[in-house]
């Protein structure tokens, strides 16, 4: 294998990680943060991506430059719109009864994909990304490279500074990691607490829907996307270890490289280098690369 | 565990449920009648377009005999799997054992075919015959005596493919990128055979179904390649283009059957740009010079939500349910005696399948049938698959002793049929 052909599997791994991190930080957010199995993530990002996609397409026969990002924001707002739904009509009032919780949410993935399906029917779908990020750049040591998938990881970038000051450097961020400590205290502190929930649902729903719009412009959006992207997202978060920033890019990072290297040298069996990964983590250290133990 | 639900919030519950209730669509539900005929295809995964179109062919077969064979009614359920043996398999059984029908038409991909194959064996007075499934070993290797097959295999399929790259393009050296399952295998063997038998040199990258991003197989491509033969189908087909077409991929195409379909090219993208001038081969066309083709196609366009021309799926199952209706005539809609009457008319069956093809069955009830290459041209603004060259009536060997194709082992990743002339 020469040098050029590694370096392009390398970048091809960290490319795919950043659209992985992109939708799992929202799945770490709210599974991590909040304590609530939410097994329709995979759903919101479908839901964000189909909904992008129709507002994106008339916008795009119309030939205006900026469809792809009214496409996404639609996409983000309307995967919020539903995460809210979510959190305030069923599992706000069973908070802390996670079985209940990935039942319920298990039930309304296959709601969402019955209807998306009936709506949208089964023929697959593709964004086309603007001209400022289509085509190919040059990228030292791999030659020519798709702009877009260079483009992915200057977003997985700008979520994951903008998560961290979130959480770190601002009052709702103080909120919520003292929410995920005692809520008891926090709410005798005069905070509201479902309010406080109900903001993070909403901003883990959005990047899931960013993260559908993105992923739909790198790859076709089809039925079935959404199974695909819980996993991911799951095995992701284990790995990196529960509702930590960088726990979950590390784990981002590990599955891309994973799957890219593996389809390079045994394209048969790739698919369970992945899971090898997940099972060593768990196995070496529960809680994940990145996790506090409890 | 208790659940407090205040009055508030189950007025809320129950204004929420009234309003999913007005606009949710519902399931329709089946009539009842005589004859139970079972259908797979699949309505999931990869191939979810072209299991919707197959039932859109079968439907439009059954009503055109007004849901009515020898005066039994057709009662007609619908399964679905998602591409995998074992998906189809579960839901064979289900619509056996539990749904008690009288045979199955199904199922659509290749591995899945050899599973049913394998039940269909297990089962006395009841019949499986094939959706569109073209794996070569679901009728050349132990065939079951209850599977019947109308529609030709994938290896038959790439019939003449391999001396047209070889010959016409005039090309030493091919890569094929081909999905890892039985379908693929079949479909790369019939184009490896009369490839390399000339001279060529083929390499070949394999991913499993499913695969999302190609992009390090994509760098692997070897520079040598004269022309890149896609063996690639549904979404999996769709994203190796898009990715090919963004990595700045330029080779000639040779496509699989299932890549000029119209599920591939009904969808939007930067692969259309690529594919125009694409050379393939397969049992159907959109552009086939025939009257009989001319008017199925007519009468398909009728049907609600059809493509602009049948998928491949479609013509595979509406071939295969043609066989089933003319049988059922023939013994006037009876089934009974073990379905002995009706397997002896499908076994005996010659038709012409909605192609034009004429249609007959060899020793292992697989069909010897015709098969096209196709170019792919832009007409209208759409591309579309125009049929240049037909071979007349191809057996599952291509014209090979079977016992001499036998030795040649079962199509696989490590035996894609790469066997230089001796």
């Amino acid at each position: 294998m020469t040098l050029q052909l590694t370096l392009t599997i390398l970048l091809n791994g960290l490319t795919l990680a950043a659209l992985y991190f992109i939708v799992a930080s929202g799945f770490s957010l709210i599974f991590g943060l909040m304590r609530t199995v939410n097994m329709a993530h995979g759903s919101l990002y479908m839901v964000g991506a189909y909904v992008g996609y129709a507002v994106f397409e008339p916008l795009y026969d119309q030939d205006v430059w900026y469809a792809w990002y009214v496409g996404l924001v639609a996409g983000m707002a309307v995967a919020a719109v539903l995460g809210v739904a979510m959190q305030k009509t069923v599992l706000g009032w069973m908070q802390g009864q996670e079985l209940r919780q990935a039942l319920v949410t298990i039930g309304i993935s296959i709601i969402v994909a019955d209807q998306l399906l009936a709506n949208f029917g089964a023929t697959s779908r593709q964004f086309f990304a603007p001209d400022a990020i289509f085509g190919a750049s040059f990228v030292p040591g791999v030659g020519r490279y798709p702009t877009f998938r260079l483009f992915q990881i200057g977003v997985a970038i700008a979520v994951g500074i903008g998560l961290w000051l979130l959480l770190n450097r601002t009052k709702v961020g103080l909120m919520i990691r003292a929410g995920v400590d005692d809520r008891d205290i926090l709410s005798a502190c005069g905070v509201n607490v479902p309010v406080v929930n109900i903001v993070v649902f909403a901003l883990g729903a959005a990047l899931a829907g960013l993260g559908g719009v993105i992923g739909a412009t790198a790859q076709p959006l089809a039925q079935g996307v959404d199974g695909r992207f819980l996993l991911i997202s799951l095995v992701v978060v284990i790995v990196g270890g529960m509702g930590s920033i960088t726990g979950t890019a590390i784990g981002a990072i590990l599955v891309g490289l994973a799957e890219q290297v593996g389809q390079a040298l045994f394209p048969t069996y790739s698919v369970i280098l992945t899971f090898v990964i997940m099972v060593v983590v768990l196995a070496l250290r529960p809680q994940g690369i990145m996790g506090r133990a409890r | 565990m208790t659940i407090r639900v205040s009055r508030r919030r189950a007025l809320q519950g129950a204004g929420a449920l009234a309003v999913a209730a007005a606009t949710l669509k519902a399931p329709a539900i089946a009539q009842n009648a005589p004859i139970r005929i079972g259908s797979v295809a699949t309505l999931e995964g990869p191939f979810a377009t072209g299991g919707q179109d197959a039932y859109r062919a079968m439907e439009m077969l059954f009503q055109a005999e007004n849901m009515t064979i020898g005066g039994r009614r057709i009662e007609w359920i619908r399964e679905s799997s998602n591409a995998q043996a074992d998906v189809a398999l579960a839901r064979a059984r289900k619509l056996i054992e539990q749904d008690n029908v009288d045979f199955i038409i199904g199922p659509l991909s290749g591995a899945e075919g050899i599973a049913l194959k394998d039940y269909s064996a297990t089962l006395n007075g009841k019949t499986i015959i094939n959706g569109g499934s073209g794996a070569a070993d679901t009728t050349l290797r132990n065939p079951s005596r209850n599977f019947f097959r109308f529609n030709t295999d994938g290896t038959q399929w790439m019939a003449g493919l391999g001396t047209y790259v070889r010959r016409t393009l005039n090309v030493s050296e091919v890569t094929v990128v081909a999905g890892d399952y039985a379908f693929p295998y079949a479909q790369v063997f019939g184009f490896s055979l009369e490839f390399c038998r000339l001279g060529g040199k083929a390499n070949y990258l394999w991913a499993p179904l499913g695969t999302t991003d190609f992009a390090s197989q994509i760098a692997q491509i070897p520079r040598s390649s004269g022309a890149l033969v896609v063996v690639h189908g549904g979404t999996d087909g769709l994203a190796f283009m898009t990715q090919y077409a963004q990595a700045g991929g330029s080779l000639p195409l040779i496509g699989g059957s299932i890549m000029a379909d119209a599920t591939m090219m009904s969808a939007r993208g930067p692969h259309r740009r690529l594919m125009v001038g694409m050379v393939s081969g397969g049992p159907v066309a959109d552009v086939i010079d025939d009257p009989q083709w001319n008017d199925f196609v007519a009468r398909y366009k009728r049907m609600p939500g059809a493509f602009p021309s049948p998928s491949i799926h479609a013509v595979n199952f509406a071939t295969n349910t043609m066989a089933a209706i003319l049988a059922l005539k023939q013994v006037n809609g009876d089934l009974s005696g073990g379905q002995a009457a009706f397997q002896r008319a499908l076994q005996g069956l010659k038709f012409k399948a909605p192609t034009g093809a004429e249609v007959s069955l060899d020793h292992n009830r697989h069909a010897i049938s015709d098969v096209f290459l196709n170019r792919i041209e832009e007409r209208n603004g759409q591309p579309t698959t125009v049929a240049f060259q037909r071979a007349t009536q191809i057996n599952q060997t291509l014209g090979v002793p079977e016992a001499q194709f036998l030795a040649l082992g079962a199509p696989s990743r490590n035996n894609p049929g790469c066997v230089a002339a001796s």
